[in-house]
């Protein structure tokens, strides 16, 4: 329930306070007994806290424990946002596992070169290192310099990496997202000062400060958490964990009543757990931010020639950027313009007229502008309300959606039909060609951009069709999705593991521990027990009792 | 006068049982088997002086200076259920004089309801409870009646043994074992009163008689006797169960020293005589052909003959009957409205709340070997009795069935367990300790589970020692008592699989490497058992050794490794890898000849387990490491939880309730947010500290006037230093 948080806290680095741990898990062999004598020497504590290891796997445990000490590796960027473009922007990450996230992530110039990069990061500290940010796929991000200051030389006492990156908001976005992929987690506000604090690293002084951004916090969380609650993507993961728990029920009932309920019909839960791994996907994708914040929405205006594909981009971008002339196949090149779609940064890409032409330009015009479609994240196909939906029109759709096929993209881009020219209509043709083309389009919008009427149900459009939920205060919205990107990343991690476990066809209970993950990571934004939500789904479900 | 006595007395005898911790627990042993020597001699003062002579304890000195109108005793436990045996066992085997009261002698350990041990969850309680040491397990291993294994191919985690039991022979073997130790006496009593000294701590108990026994240590473990009232339909009597007296004026006396009590209910089902009833046409459950065992000693494993259990069905009849009749019934009539558990449902409450499920599976089970009682499992029923015989005559096989015993609901005063902490002892007294059903679970496997760590506990806080806390991820059993304490809990607490976050990590056959090394630390494990177990630990370990070193290539073996698992098998592959291949078990390397023959079943069960799931069960302890260090940060027991103002009113509230001992234990508590606990955190680490400022100043102080004073500075790291 209270594990988001609880990930805070961190074991003391410095000299610990003995009694506050007598049976932690500690390889080094000391006895209860000794244990024993030594509280009678020191009567302060009159309970002793007992955590019996299983004697067992000792041995297995050990070789493990110098990697997995200490509590989770946090990562945020730590200079101001949205504000102008600065020159430099910080990514600060810290915890244990600080320098292996940074070792995933950050490739030295000079070992790019010499070795490939296969060999782990090992820093020296205080030591600045220039190189690349990589994503999971190993495309550089940023050209960055990394400062690793090794515990308990840095701010929090913890191992600490800080990237200076490019100071723009995308760059800096994208850096932090691959650090969370490589296992850091988001922080929460004020968590390194807080660390920084409980580490010994600050005086009191400046714990009170703490306190009151925390409790801020708090209510600020509750806040943030609410309008994430709303939001359709939430309303998303929400669903996914009521399945997750769902399944959960399935399961668990099974375990812990036996032979009071009717076997379970295995294949239908794997084809359940498949669609869900499907939806985790799906949602994923939707989820996609990392390329939105790096070159925002990429908007492709689509069309036959002379349908007002620029002026619909002038009227949108409340500018002359593109030249619109009477004459068909006036635009040539694809013209940009930046606008803002409630609060979304987005990029209209206003492309040559499709058409056969013999026009050497024009050809190369219209070749750019079945890459910029391809290349787009939502493509708006133009089309004149004079001419209704024309031959010409569907051989131009057949075309992209063939091309976008042969692309093998795994996920095409929506498009919404904008009948242009609104005002000039014929009303008899209207009712016809919406029908024709209704599946191909997830909108229809009716526009006259010479009016600039239709333009915000435009917007509306192309924000529903990404899934985008207009975002009321500017700012709020991305820290939310963020986090609950990085569940979701957790539960699509723990489905991935679920999945081979039904491969390798281990018993049913070892399912239930990566349903159970990914059922938490799901439910961190509204921190429900899991535990007593699945048993009280079973109760309700099953009639239980002999 | 005399509440001053004895905390005088043992102060005084304090430091030299500082001195010999181990010394003091040793004597268990050596009084066990003094047993046999004095049992003769056992009247109520005569044996004393025979066994204070070696167990080096105050009170028994007290004793011997000679005042022998009152009873003194280290630990009173009362009641003798399941709750009771386990802890006045464990207290009197680490050498506590220990006085079990108990309102019927003939009524020790028994089983009220479900003639049964076992099952899910509750079966990992018994393997624990037996790893440190206790009775459960070896008893429903000499009294099993039939045994089998659930869950056998869903996973080592969840495989769960359970044990139909012959009640009477149960609950006389439990007596024998209870009468047959040296440290521990029996009586007959009914009592009322707690005795509270003046620092609010607990100094004995009064009997309805007007008897006084006196202890520094008191277990109660009244299960459904305090002021408990049994129904038949509308009618209704003071009872604890069918037949027994309940217990009076206990109730008010602890509501009157401000503990908070609530009620609950449960029920069990009708008996019938198996002699008229058609089995032919029902289905039989026999027990497995290869029988399992709970306790991890040898010794007791002795096969038994099985006998056989019976599963019919409720009809349409049945379900008619009922719902005609539902008026008739407590809860639907609403003159009860305790609640009852939800996983133990009467049967109007399943075919009220299933209204579409045509038929409930009903079991039939034995109740013992010489007696015709057949246990109807799944038919508890509130309905009146003259109901109850026309209700057992609409299920296929009983219907001519003669009734012997009606159905009845019970229910009973518990004392919500947030008033404990997790050492089982109360936080308003010292020395007095609540287990079983006071405590709000259900189950003999539960009651077992808390009655072991009550009586060490009682034992220990008898000898001033440090009282023992079972962590969370620890084992079911602290599982079990995290839950008890932290979660406000208004249902009776049964144990689930479900409920234990780290199960792949409490398992069954590690129950024993799990515990009983902590067994023989505190004493309850003897050598014989801490040989077997050592030498079994040994074997398992050489075993694992032996198949990552041994390899083999290709052959019949290969072969069908490849048709059980579907995957290849490469030449010179170890044994290791081929047990880790889907379905392959260690039976397939016995069958070629490649197993030890050296290993018992179970031994071959653990190394599989151990092999076969290596990379889950690594993956959990990291994740469990990781818990350790976050979670188990101790929070001080003195703090004002008022006085934080960073925290949200409703957690100020909740924790000053619960008053958790460590930061887990306080994110766990409903109604505490993340935020508080960072909130918390703060609080404390300002706090240390402040206080370490503090006495840093004073140290600097009168280190000016005296230096040699500031030299010996006791600072964390100088105590830690000196402790070792």
């Amino acid at each position: 329930m209270a594990s988001s948080l609880i990930r805070l806290l961190l074991p003391w680095r410095q000299p610990k306070p003995h009694h506050l741990f007598p049976f932690s898990l500690n390889p080094t062999k000391t006895s209860f007994l000794f244990h024993l004598r030594r509280c009678q020497a020191s009567t302060s504590s009159p309970k002793r806290l007992i955590l019996t290891q299983d004697e067992r796997s000792k041995g297995s445990l050990s070789t493990e424990r110098e990697a997995i000490v200490g509590s989770g590796t946090i990562a945020a960027i730590v200079t101001s946002l949205g504000g102008g473009p600065a020159a430099v922007g910080i990514v600060r990450i810290s915890g244990p596992t600080a320098v292996a996230v940074a070792g995933q992530v950050f490739r030295p110039v000079k070992r790019w070169k010499e070795e490939g990069g296969c060999v782990a990061w090992r820093p020296k500290s205080h030591f600045v290192e220039y190189g690349y940010v990589l994503d999971n796929d190993g495309n550089v991000i940023d050209e960055v310099l990394a400062v690793p200051m090794l515990a308990p030389r840095s701010y929090t006492r913890e191992d600490v990496v800080e990237l200076q990156c490019h100071g723009n908001d995308v760059c800096l976005h994208r850096v932090l997202r691959a650090c969370l992929e490589a296992g850091a987690t988001l922080a929460e506000p004020g968590e390194f000062t807080l660390r920084a604090f409980l580490n010994g690293r600050l005086d009191l002084s400046q714990a009170e400060n703490i306190a009151r951004l925390i409790s801020a916090k708090s209510a600020a969380a509750a806040d943030s958490a609410l309008a994430g609650i709303q939001g359709g993507f939430s309303s998303l993961v929400k669903s996914l964990k009521i399945q997750c728990i769902e399944l959960l029920t399935e399961l668990e009932a099974r375990l812990d009543f036996e032979d009071e309920l009717p076997p379970l019909c295995l294949p239908s839960l794997i084809d359940k757990i498949s669609v869900m791994r499907h939806d985790l996907q799906d949602a994923l994708d939707t989820a996609n931010y990392d390329k939105l914040l790096q070159s925002g929405l990429q908007i492709a205006i689509i069309g036959r020639p002379n349908v007002g594909k620029s002026s619909l981009l002038n009227a949108w971008s409340k500018s002359e950027r593109a030249i619109v002339t009477e004459i068909a196949g006036t635009t040539r090149d694809v013209v940009e313009a930046n606008v803002s779609i409630h609060g979304i940064p987005a990029m209209l890409l206003d492309t040559a007229g499709i058409r056969e032409t013999d026009d050497i330009v024009e050809k190369i015009g219209v070749k750019r502008s079945e890459a910029a479609a391809l290349a787009a994240d939502v493509i708006i196909m133009a089309i004149s309300a004079v001419d209704g939906w024309s031959e010409g029109d569907a051989k131009l759709i057949e075309h992209i959606v063939t091309s976008q096929k042969s692309a093998n993209q795994a996920m095409t881009a929506p498009m919404i039909l904008v009948i242009n020219k609104d005002d000039c209509k014929p009303k008899d043709l209207l009712v016809s060609f919406e029908e024709i083309c209704s599946g191909l389009f997830k909108k229809v919008v009716r526009t006259c951009a010479l009016t600039g009427a239709g333009i915000s149900e435009l917007e509306k459009a192309v924000l529903e069709v990404r899934g985008l939920e207009p975002i009321s205060s500017a700012g709020r919205k991305w820290t939310v999705n963020q986090r609950q990107f990085e569940q979701l990343l957790r539960a699509q991690e723990a489905f991935f593991r679920l999945h081979t476990s039904i491969e390798e066809q281990l018993p049913m209970d070892f399912w239930t521990i990566d349903l159970r993950e990914a059922a938490l990571a799901l439910s961190q934004i509204s921190g429900d027990d899991i535990s007593e939500e699945v048993l009280t789904s079973i109760f309700s479900k099953f009639c239980i009792g002999k | 006068m005399a509440s001053a006595t004895p905390r005088l007395l043992s102060s005084l005898f304090t430091p030299l049982r500082l001195t010999y911790p181990i010394h003091a627990i040793r004597t268990s042993h050596r009084s066990r088997t003094l047993s046999f020597l004095s049992f003769n001699l056992r009247r109520p003062n005569g044996r004393l002086r025979t066994v204070s002579s070696f167990a080096s304890n105050g009170t028994n000195g007290m004793e011997r200076m000679g005042q022998k109108d009152e009873e003194r005793y280290d630990v009173i436990v009362v009641g003798g259920g399941h709750a009771g045996c386990e802890a006045a066992l464990a207290s009197a085997r680490l050498g506590a004089r220990t006085l079990l009261l108990t309102l019927n002698l003939d009524r020790i350990a028994w089983q009220p309801c479900n003639p049964a041990v076992g099952g899910p969850a509750k079966s990992q309680l018994v393997h624990e409870v037996d790893a440190l040491g206790g009775e459960i397990g070896k008893m429903a291993d000499r009294c099993y009646l039939q045994k089998r294994v659930l869950n056998l191919s869903k996973g080592p985690a969840v495989r769960a043994l359970r044990a139909q039991t012959d009640k009477r022979e149960y609950a006389m073997e439990m007596k024998k074992v209870v009468e047959s130790n040296s440290n521990l006496f029996i009586r007959e009593a009914m009592v009322t009163e707690v005795l509270i000294g003046k620092n609010d701590n607990i100094q004995g108990v009064r009997t309805f008689f007007g008897m006084d026994f006196f202890a520094p240590s008191v277990v109660l473990t009244t299960g459904t006797f305090m002021s408990g009232k049994i129904w038949v339909g509308r009618a209704s009597m003071p009872a604890g169960r069918a037949g027994e007296s309940a217990s009076l004026g206990l109730t008010e006396n602890l509501q009157s020293l401000g503990f908070e009590t609530d009620r609950l209910k449960t029920g069990t089902p009708a008996r019938v005589d198996c002699r008229s009833i058609d089995f032919s046409g029902l289905e039989p459950q026999y027990g497995d052909d290869e029988v399992s065992w709970f306790s991890f000693d040898p010794e007791c494993h002795i096969e038994r003959e099985q006998m056989c259990c019976y599963l019919t069905r409720t009809t349409s009849e049945t379900h008619k009957l009922i719902s005609d009749n539902l008026n008739e019934t407590p809860t639907y009539g609403g003159w009860v409205d305790a609640k009852g558990p939800r996983y133990c449902p009467s049967i109007e409450d399943k075919i009220v709340r299933f209204r579409d499920k045509e038929s409930h599976q009903i079991f039939l089970e034995p109740e013992g070997r010489t007696v015709p009682e057949l246990y109807v499992q799944g038919f508890s029923t509130g309905l009146p009795e003259r109901l109850q015989l026309a209700l057992l005559r609409t299920l296929p096989g009983l219907e001519n069935c003669v009734m012997l015993r009606p159905a009845y609901a019970v229910e009973y005063d518990f004392l919500p367990a947030y008033q404990c902490s997790r050492s089982l002892m109360t936080k308003k007294i010292e020395g007095l300790f609540f287990s079983g059903q006071i405590n709000g679970t259900t189950g003999y496997e539960e009651a077992a589970a808390q009655g072991i760590i009550s009586g060490i506990n009682a034992a220990r806080h008898s000898e001033r020692k440090p009282l023992i806390v079972l962590e969370r991820e620890s084992s079911y059993i602290g599982t079990l008592i995290d839950d008890l304490v932290t979660k406000d809990l208004r249902e009776p607490y049964r144990m689930l699989t479900s409920r234990s976050e780290h199960r792949l990590l409490l398992r069954a056959d590690n129950a024993d490497s799990r515990l009983t090394p902590l067994g023989r630390e505190i004493g309850l494990i003897d050598d014989r058992r801490w040989e077997l177990y050592q030498s079994k630990q040994l074997r398992i370990k050489e075993e694992k050794e032996r198949l990552k070193n041994v390899r083999v290539s290709g052959g019949e073996f290969a072969a069908e490794v490849t048709t059980v698992s579907g995957q290849p098998v490469r030449d010179h592959t170890t044994l290791e890898s081929i047990l880790k291949k889907p379905h392959v078990q260690y039976k397939l390397l016995d069958k070629h000849g490649f197993g030890n023959e050296n290993l018992s079943r179970c031994e071959k069960d653990c190394v599989e387990i151990d092999i076969k799931y290596a990379g889950f069960i690594m993956r959990q302890q990291s994740h469990l490491q990781q818990i350790v260090n976050q979670e188990h940060k101790r929070l001080p027991e003195d703090l004002d939880y008022y006085s934080m103002t960073t925290l949200s009113h409703e957690s100020r509230e909740k924790l000053s309730k619960v008053r958790p001992q460590t930061i887990g234990q306080a994110s766990r508590i409903g109604g505490v947010s993340p935020a508080d606990i960072t909130a918390l955190l703060i609080w404390v680490e300002s706090n240390r500290r402040k206080a370490n400022q503090r006495t840093q100043q004073e140290l600097l102080r009168s280190g000016a006037t005296d230096n040699h004073m500031a030299a010996s500075s006791p600072t964390d790291s100088v105590v830690q230093a000196t402790a070792i």
